[in-house]
């Protein structure tokens, strides 16, 4: 008996060491200690993260998480990815299961102050639109009363949907998944008559529906959707880790700093850039990284707009405008405090 | 060893065993350990997740149930809209639950008991599609099951506007990718009555029954119980439909902008949901219906045929309320099953319990108590069917002597 | 009259020669009578029953053979018109389907662990084979061990880890964990419901009833949502972890019931029998009743597997990527949408699955007429 009481507890703490990983306070020190950087993404949301055949992730999310571990390890590739639906992903940064967490997640005062979440910064400004078939002849998001509308459950969308119909006094019959593909699918067989989400993700979905070409997205934009990456409440130093990791690369950006000029620009006389790449003060100490910090993230992930391009930008099939992602400079709202 | 030791303290002091030795006292002392090491482990629980939860700054508590949900559902039986609260939120999620539990059950059982009488058929061609029907469905994954129901139901159907053709024309009955369209009948005055009759036509039912019953008993005489309680359940309602002035209109759906407004919908979720499930049941209802009436001796059958009694008498009066014993039993499982079956309806956005709360878990974000819920809600089901099937199950088990 | 008749001397002594069937009861068209026409009734049910065959298996037969695309290298050869089944697609993505994400240059590990399983299920599913116990223990203790080293790659192997695990890996995984850790979770909760204790009694009896009362899918929201606040600062499981702890917990309660029917099904004689040897309990358990209750159980502990693996496949709802989690995903691959991608995709993991559990229903059902002749009462 005490030997099986004694052989059950020895197989518990076996199992329970094998999936064990650390998750304290000081998260700096447990990601440098791990030496990876566990970071929660999507299940698959083309351009902001979402994985080949092959499991190699990319996206504009994922570029964040590259960075931060370019920050920490001088190595972006020191990322491990966990795929997380809009019901876990709370609750898995919360309980210490993810690092940070860089999945669409739009920023709320809820969510900021109940839930326990810090929100990093914003790395895209969105705003929730409405798709529908080009054959309903339908031009504005205004004559869409009585539509059925698909719409992912969890989200702020859900909720803003309520609100805008309700607000232009119209009706709508909501038709709600858990999960992402499940409401493409739904859309894709005709079940609604509008799929609303953020506008990023509307022009990512529609690339994988059977007729790209017969769907079109709507110009109304019914809601503030600011998606950035958020780290848990009450460590500071990783939170800012994660932040200036963003800003460096605004800051990169604004400055002319790319990851092929990145070598070159070390050699540059600009203060701005010299403070920038760790050649003058000791920034990157402040926040518990070497000084060279955003060198590294520059040089192996790119500055913002590199990112952007590259991701969801004009070379890429989902061909989204700068618009309002644009540097504060050049009409957008994407802007850094300075590093000094 | 206790057998051992007890006969040397037998021996030697007058029936006094060793405490490690008694069988009393270690159980005494198991328990204990075990009371110990699970409060220990709820403790440990509570207190992690209260630590988790304060270090993490998440509310906690059920205050949340009275604000307002602010979102919409698809089916909603009990009134709400997105101004009403999270609590009436979840209320809707249960009843959608509740309903496609109960009709899910009273077509799995219908379904299963045809398919369980035809794989017993002497007809070869009936016997052997009873049978594929049985191991394919039995053999495959109820979520696939119902994944594929749900995409053969959305492409088979065709769109509202290809169904209707003529915007604002209203008809009867429609079938599209939106639902199934069938009148909608709306009470006004006086229309109570009708639902009285209705009530006391199913009551006169009920005791005929049992008159019929007691007279076949003494007498041997038979009665047409099911066609007079038929006639009752048609003729009472009708008398008082008529008397009092016809006191219903109907509501007929028409095709406007989009879709089809007006009438009674069937979300094609609910189809998808409802087709997946019942068919799936009925495959083991089936098997449980065959084994019960193969548990009948064949000895019966030749009795009640020795007695003259026609075939179709004997399956009703003498083999099916014998094997009812061996099937009600397995049968309760299946309709638990059902019922539990029935939270897979996540996958095809049909606004079961689980559905509805996995919103509110959503946009509140607290987990622990949303879960906890939900789970509790099942299981009072669980064991409130239970209950109810064991008082069934006593009430035609066999009174031995 | 013929006086033979009325004459009792006589009796026969050759047989006389049978006389051939009435020509409505023998050959093809006696067989259609008994079985297809017997009354009125079972004429008008063949009838309607050969309609809808009629009705239903062309077109059938035509989706999945005829108007199939068997091969091809994108969405462009599974959308021309008239397509049926595009199993071109299952072609491509098969591996994903069988491993998921696994590395392709580490797949052989995945393979040497089915092996090594399969070396293990053969001899233990043939009654003749010897060396049952050994061959028990083995699955039980030896077999999970390896097959964990290779998995995830302990000793020098490349680690690999669970988030790319996928396609009927993970489904395996998911039910034989499930099963092994179930099994002697299961005897002891079993044990404990038949226990004399009460306090212990009690916990198994809530145990088994909370497990069986609720459904698998909120129990694995419990697990992944839930589950981890309830662990200590520092802690935290693997995603797949979670799930088979879920599983595991809930089939074990399953299990328990099934080894409850085998205990109560022995007679009483052999408890007594047991105690009249001066055995413990414990060791009347293991060398008496426990061996004969599991025996006359086989049948329902297959059963219980059968809607384990078929359960496996809601951890999709979690974000696993099981069999049918995979095959959904991809059919959501932009380079293979196609009207037709969706059902042969269904259709694929429909018959995966109905192989593997249509088989062990088949053995269930042999196990049971084998041990049909025993111990009935």
């Amino acid at each position: 008996m005490n030997k099986k009481i004694l052989s059950a507890v020895v197989g518990v703490a076996a199992v329970a060491g094998m999936g064990a990983t650390g998750a304290s306070a000081a998260t700096l020190d447990d990601v440098k200690a791990k030496g990876f950087v566990q970071c929660g993404v999507s299940t698959g949301l083309a351009g902001f993260s979402a994985p080949n055949d092959a499991g190699d992730w990319s996206g504009l999310d994922v570029d964040l998480c590259r960075g931060v571990a370019a920050a920490v390890f001088g190595d972006a590739t020191a990322v491990k990815y966990s795929p997380l639906s809009a019901k876990e992903r709370f609750t898995a940064l919360q309980s210490g299961e993810v690092d940070v967490l860089s999945r669409n997640t739009t920023w709320t005062m809820s969510r900021d102050t109940q839930l326990g979440l810090n929100f990093a910064g914003v790395n895209y400004y969105d705003g929730q639109g409405f798709m529908v078939r080009k054959s309903l002849g339908v031009n504005s998001a205004l004559q869409l009363s009585g539509a059925s509308v698909c719409v992912q459950t969890g989200t702020t969308t859900e909720l803003n949907l309520t609100d805008y119909f309700k607000a232009n006094d119209m009706t709508y019959n909501p038709v709600v998944f858990e999960k992402l593909e499940e409401v493409n699918a739904a859309y894709d067989a005709n079940r609604c008559d509008v799929y609303t989400t953020d506008q990023s993700g509307l022009y990512s979905i529609r690339l994988g529906l059977s007729a790209p070409d017969e769907h079109m997205v709507l110009p109304e934009v019914i809601s503030k959707e600011p998606l950035g990456p958020a780290v848990r409440q009450g460590d500071d130093q990783w939170f800012s880790v994660v932040k200036w990791v963003h800003f460096a690369m605004l800051n990169a950006e604004e400055l002319g700093i790319t990851s092929a000029n990145a070598d070159e620009m070390l050699e540059s006389t600009d203060p701005n850039i010299m403070r920038l790449l760790g050649k003058e003060g000791a920034f990157g100490e402040a926040i518990g990284v070497s000084n060279d910090w955003a060198y590294q993230v520059i040089k192996q992930v790119g500055n913002y707009g590199e990112v952007f391009e590259r991701n969801v930008g004009a070379s890429t099939p989902l061909a989204i405008d700068r618009g309002v992602n644009a540097l504060w400079s050049k009409g957008g709202f994407q802007y850094a405090p300075p590093i000094r | 060893m206790a057998h051992q030791a007890g006969v040397s303290s037998d021996a030697d002091d007058s029936g006094r065993v060793s405490l490690m030795n008694d069988p009393k006292a270690r159980g005494l002392f198991f328990q204990g350990l075990l009371i110990i090491a699970v409060i220990a482990m709820v403790y440990m629980g509570i207190s992690n997740a209260i630590a988790n939860l304060a270090r993490a700054g998440i509310a906690s508590g059920f205050g949340f149930f009275g604000d307002r949900a602010g979102f919409d559902i698809g089916q909603t039986i009990i009134p709400y809209t997105n101004d009403s609260n999270y609590l009436q939120a979840f209320y809707v999620g249960l009843v959608n639950t509740l309903v496609v539990a109960v009709i899910g059950i009273f077509f799995a059982t219908i379904i299963g008991f045809i398919v369980g009488l035809a794989r017993l058929s002497k007809n070869y061609l009936v016997q052997k599609f009873a049978t594929v029907y049985v191991e394919t469905l039995r053999n495959i994954p109820l979520l696939l099951q119902l994944l594929f129901w749900y995409k053969a139901v959305l492409s088979i159907l065709p769109s509202p506007r290809e169904a209707a053709r003529e915007t604002g024309v209203e008809v009867a009955f429609s079938i599209n990718n939106r639902g199934l369209y069938l009148p909608r009948v709306i009470p006004e005055d006086g229309s109570s009555l009708i639902f009285y009759a209705l009530v006391i036509a199913i009551a006169a039912w009920f005791f005929i029954g049992r008159w019929a019953k007691k007279r076949q008993m003494a007498t041997g005489r038979q009665f047409p119980v099911f066609l007079t309680g038929l006639g009752l359940l048609i003729a009472l309602p009708l008398l008082a439909f008529l008397v009092t002035g016809m006191p219903l209109s109907l509501e007929y759906a028409s095709l406007q902008g989009f879709n089809m407004v007006g009438g009674w919908i069937v979300q094609p979720e609910f189809m998808a949901l409802l087709l997946g499930l019942a068919l799936y049941t009925a495959s083991f209802i089936a098997e449980i219906v065959r084994a019960g009436i193969l548990a009948v001796s064949h000895g019966q059958t030749e009795a009640a045929f020795a007695l003259g009694i026609r075939p179709n008498l004997t399956s009703r009066l003498v083999i099916v309320p014998q094997a009812m014993r061996v099937i009600i039993p397995p049968l309760t499982s299946q309709f638990l099953n059902l019922t539990k079956n029935s939270s897979l309806a996540v996958a095809i956005g049909y606004p079961d319990l689980v559905s509805v709360t996995g919103t509110v878990l959503n946009q509140t974000g607290q987990a622990v108590e949303v879960i906890s819920i939900t789970m509790l809600v099942y299981l009072t089901l669980s064991l409130l069917t239970s209950a109810f099937m064991n008082w069934f199950n006593s009430s035609v088990a066999l009174v031995e002597r | 009259m013929d006086n033979t008749t009325n004459s009792i001397a006589y009796v026969r002594t050759q047989e006389s020669p049978a006389t051939a069937p009435p020509v409505s009861t023998g050959g093809v068209g006696g067989w259609l009578k008994e079985n297809l026409f017997a009354t009125p009734r079972d004429t008008v049910l063949t009838i309607l029953t050969f309609l809808f065959l009629v009705w239903i298996i062309p077109p059938i037969v035509d989706w999945a053979f005829i108007s199939a695309v068997w091969t091809g290298e994108s969405r462009e050869d599974c959308i021309v018109p008239g397509a049926g089944a595009c199993w071109a697609f299952v072609e491509a993505k098969f591996g994903q389907f069988m491993y998921g994400r696994y590395p392709l240059e580490e797949r052989w590990r995945v393979d040497l662990s089915g092996l090594l399983l399969i070396l293990g299920l053969v001899p233990i599913a043939i009654p003749s084979v010897p060396y049952k116990r050994e061959n028990a223990l083995y699955l039980l203790f030896v077999f999970p061990v390896l097959a964990f080293i290779l998995l995830t790659g302990q000793f020098g192997l490349r680690p690999v880890e669970t988030a790319l695990w996928g396609g009927l890996l993970v489904t395996l995984v998911v039910a034989i964990v499930g099963i092994v850790v179930s099994f002697p979770l299961g005897i002891l909760l079993a044990l404990g419901r038949r226990s004399e204790m009460p306090i212990v009694k009690m916990f198994c009896v809530i145990f088994i009833e909370f497990w069986r009362g609720v459904p698998l899918i909120t129990v694995l929201f419990m697990s992944s949502v839930m589950l981890p606040l309830f662990l200590p600062d520092g802690v935290s499981f693997d995603k797949l972890l979670r799930a088979l702890i879920g599983v595991a917990l809930f089939a074990s309660a399953y299990m328990a019931e099934v080894i409850r029917g085998g205990l109560q099904a022995i007679p009483k004689g052999q408890y007594e029998a047991a105690n009249a040897m001066a055995l413990t309990f414990w060791q009347g358990t293991r060398l008496v009743t426990m061996p004969q209750a599991l025996k006359l159980v086989i049948p329902g502990i297959v059963n219980t597997f059968i809607g384990l693996f078929k359960d496996t496949s809601l951890v999709l709802i979690i974000g696993l990527f099981d069999l049918l989690g995979i095959v959904q995903q991809n059919m959501n691959d932009p380079n293979w949408i196609s009207p037709q991608t969706p059902a042969t995709g269904f259709v694929f993991a429909a018959f995966v699955f109905f192989i593997f559990c249509f088989g062990m229903s088949r053995y269930s059902a042999y196990m049971e007429r084998r041990l049909d002749t025993g111990h009935k009462r």
